[in-house]
């Protein structure tokens, strides 16, 4: 029977009793429940405990209240593999933690909680004159998880990661304290955390720095890109691009390995306007594809010809625009919950960076692996990394860096992404483990040498092993 | 944009810290209290930073009813006056916890009935004296028939109905408009892991029909709208019934 607000509690039985429900003034234990949860990529699937603290206050009492079990933070759910699940324990919902503390608009100094996504700095900043300083493929993630992630964005060959830009974190280690760690004090801390995939505890808040930007437009070039020698050659002709990006057709083979198209911008100067975009103005509803199951659309045939029609768009020579940032940085925004199209059975990504200097001839292999295995790929992203590298779990290094969607369709892509990981390792490579579902413990630490120095920060701070995830016990990365 | 200030009483809840950014987004200046006096100069930290609008904070208690006079007084003296002001201060409590132990019983009427009177009071005089204001009261359809699962908590919320009815009247003549609001199921601690059918909505959506609702000086707002046939509904069940159902 559904009746009035405040008490109609059909789900009861699904409700753990630890941590009452409670509206407004009274302090309690958020209350937790199990779900299905999983990464965007919806591959694995877990049956998880979780939690969604109101404020800051709530975090530390439903550390507490987890007693002895692990906990993990958790964003706005965009690690495409099992990053962001602690299927033992307790993940926390950090998505209302988004205050703004503190802005200086002379050096562009933030202070904010971990909450604050992408979407929600551009949306208060960009007015202002202000934008993130890195920002990844989606508008939709929280700044907790860019900084455990490290992520990179189109501007990494001159901007280094997000990490580069933030100065400060405030962070629930597993012994139970808040902890502030810059580049000075508990800098070991800091460096873990950075990349850290939220394995050092859980990020509360930062200091971050937006950088100033003349007007809210990009001024952007598409350069259609014959094959893989073309896009190194229009890559190496780019580096004075703040933001460069490939697209690459992952079904694309022989002369056309590699092919794609080639963009690149910059911030416009003042006083520049651009369109919104023909997507921005459908409404959200019509964008959104979460009733949208077409997974026997994705076939061979059907991408090939997708991937034709996006690669025919930019016409010979060079195609100058000025585009709005969504479009620019985040064009498959405008399709809501575009992860959906994928089926129930998910999507896996394999992003990987070779580092070795026969990087070039190292992705034209993967890539002819690829497209000789006969399995769908989508178009992906190709970028050149700068030089900047972290250690610990952070993923950008020196080389060449791709992407690629595969719909989930089992064994056969598992054993495709196996040989993958042969060759990037043997490349000086890792993948990313954002991005990740599958890799195995051994690979993992042949990519990341520096894991035992890694985990025994990591260890000094979280000696029971309270923060764990299914990719931390699958990479072991923790101990439990 | 106006910087006519606004008061917002219980600001940690997700409602009422999405009310506050939805006039702070159209400029208002903001003063927030809270129990926890931390957790509210972290919203006004908040307000300030997006918005850059003027915010103060403090905290209070809903049951020290002696302090409620100094709290408004303090709030009036730094942003001059209020233009508005939301009550959003509640406690659901537990039910049967309430049964067994009145302590528990009293704390649910208190903060939701008496504490809530005794703002409203005191901000009433302020904004009476002013002739001009409006006053909202964050109520809830559960006030409006007594169930067994919630009695404590629905007649209180039901009381301070009857009471923002009353007010209402009282403030007319002095152009002060109060507004009673009964969200139904909002996405917040309340109600998340709840299984059932019915949408849950987001505090920004709550919060956005509120502050469209005060402009447009209605006297009752449900939201979502269908709670309102909903519980017309279930008002006209007649008791003979009711009692012996499981809601």
């Amino acid at each position: 029977m559904t009746c009035c607000p405040a008490h109609s509690r059909t789900g009861a039985a699904t409700r753990r009793s630890q941590g009452r429900p409670n509206g407004q003034t009274r302090s309690m234990t958020p209350p937790t429940t199990r779900e299905t949860l999983a990464g965007w990529g919806r591959y694995p699937q877990f049956e998880a405990e979780t939690a969604r603290p109101e404020t800051r206050e709530d975090v530390l009492r439903a550390f507490e209240a987890a007693d002895k079990r692990p906990v993990l933070g958790r964003g706005m759910g965009r690690a495409y593999g099992d990053a962001a699940v602690s299927p033992n324990g307790l993940t926390l919902i950090t998505n209302r933690l988004d205050r703004m503390l503190e802005f200086d608009p002379e050096t562009g100094w933030l202070r904010c909680e971990a909450g604050v996504t992408i979407s929600d700095l551009i949306a208060t900043f960009l007015p202002r004159g202000f934008f993130p300083p890195v920002v990844p493929g989606t508008r939709f993630v929280s700044v907790g998880g860019a900084l455990a992630s490290d992520i990179h964005g189109k501007n990494h060959h001159v901007a280094g990661s997000f990490s580069d830009h933030v100065r400060q974190v405030e962070i629930l280690t597993g012994d139970g304290r808040i902890r502030t760690a810059d580049l000075e004090h508990e800098s070991e801390l800091f460096h873990a955390t950075a990349g850290g995939m939220g394995l050092t505890g859980l990020i509360l808040s930062m200091e971050l720095k937006l950088i100033p930007v003349p007007s809210p437009a990009i001024k952007m070039e598409s350069v259609r890109v014959p094959n893989l020698e073309a896009f190194f050659r229009t890559s190496e002709a780019s580096r004075d691009f703040p933001y460069t990006v490939g697209w690459i057709d992952g079904m694309a083979r022989g002369r056309s390995l590699g092919r794609g198209v080639f963009m690149r911008g910059d911030h416009a100067p003042a006083r520049a306007r651009s369109g919104r975009g023909l997507l921005a103005r459908v409404p959200a509803a019509l964008r959104d594809a979460r009733w949208v199951s077409v997974p026997w659309a994705l076939n061979p045939v059907s991408v090939r010809a997708f991937n034709a029609v996006y690669y025919r768009r930019v016409w010979h020579g060079v195609a100058r625009s000025l585009a709005s940032a969504d479009s620019f940085f985040f064009p498959l925004d405008g399709i809501l919950n575009w992860n959906r199209i994928y089926g129930p059975r998910g999507l896996l990504q394999y992003q990987f960076v070779v580092t070795t200097k026969d990087g070039h001839d190292r992705v034209r292999d993967i890539l002819e692996t690829i497209s000789q295995s006969g399995l769908v790929s989508f178009l992906g992203v190709i970028k050149e990394f700068g030089e900047r590298r972290h250690g610990g779990l952070s993923f950008p290094a020196p080389g060449v860096n791709v992407a690629l969607d595969f719909p989930n369709v089992g064994d056969r892509l598992f054993r495709l992404l196996d040989s993958l990981d042969e060759r990037v390792a043997n490349a000086g490579g890792r993948v990313y483990l954002t991005k990740d579902a599958r890799l195995s413990k051994a690979r993992f630490r042949e990519m990341y040498p520096e894991w035992r120095e890694w985990k025994a920060v990591r260890d000094r701070f979280d000696s029971r092993g309270r923060f764990t995830s299914a990719l931390g016990e699958r990479l072991g990365l923790v101990d439990r | 944009m106006s910087s006519s200030p606004v008061l917002v009483l219980g600001a940690t809840s997700p409602i009422a810290r999405a009310i506050a950014r939805e006039y702070a987004s159209s400029g208002h200046s903001i003063f927030v209290a809270a129990r926890n006096g931390d957790e509210a100069s972290r919203i006004a930290a908040d307000l300030r930073t997006r918005f850059q609008v003027e915010t103060a904070s403090a905290s209070f208690d809903a049951r020290n009813f002696a302090g409620h006079q100094a709290l408004v007084d303090g709030a009036v003296e730094r942003m001059g006056g209020f233009d508005v002001a939301v009550i959003a201060i509640g406690e659901l409590g537990v039910q049967a916890e309430a049964q067994q132990d009145f302590e528990k019983a009293l704390s649910i009427i208190e903060v939701n009935y008496t504490g809530a009177v005794s703002l409203c009071e005191r901000i009433a005089r302020h904004m009476e004296e002013r002739k001009s204001g409006c006053i909202v009261g964050i109520s809830s359809p559960a006030g409006d028939r007594g169930r067994k699962r919630n009695y404590f908590y629905g007649s209180a919320k039901g009381g301070f109905s009857l009471y923002l009815q009353g007010l209402r009247g009282r403030l007319a003549p002095s152009n002060v408009h109060v507004l009673t609001v009964k969200p139904g199921y909002i996405d917040t601690a309340m109600t998340r892991g709840m299984q059932t059918r019915i949408p849950i909505a987001s505090p920004e959506s709550v919060a956005q029909a509120i502050v469209k609702a005060q402009r447009q000086r209605k006297d009752t707002l449900y939201f979502p709208w269908f709670w309102r046939p909903v519980m017309f509904l279930v008002k006209a069940i007649p008791e003979r019934m009711f009692k012996r159902l499981n809601i």
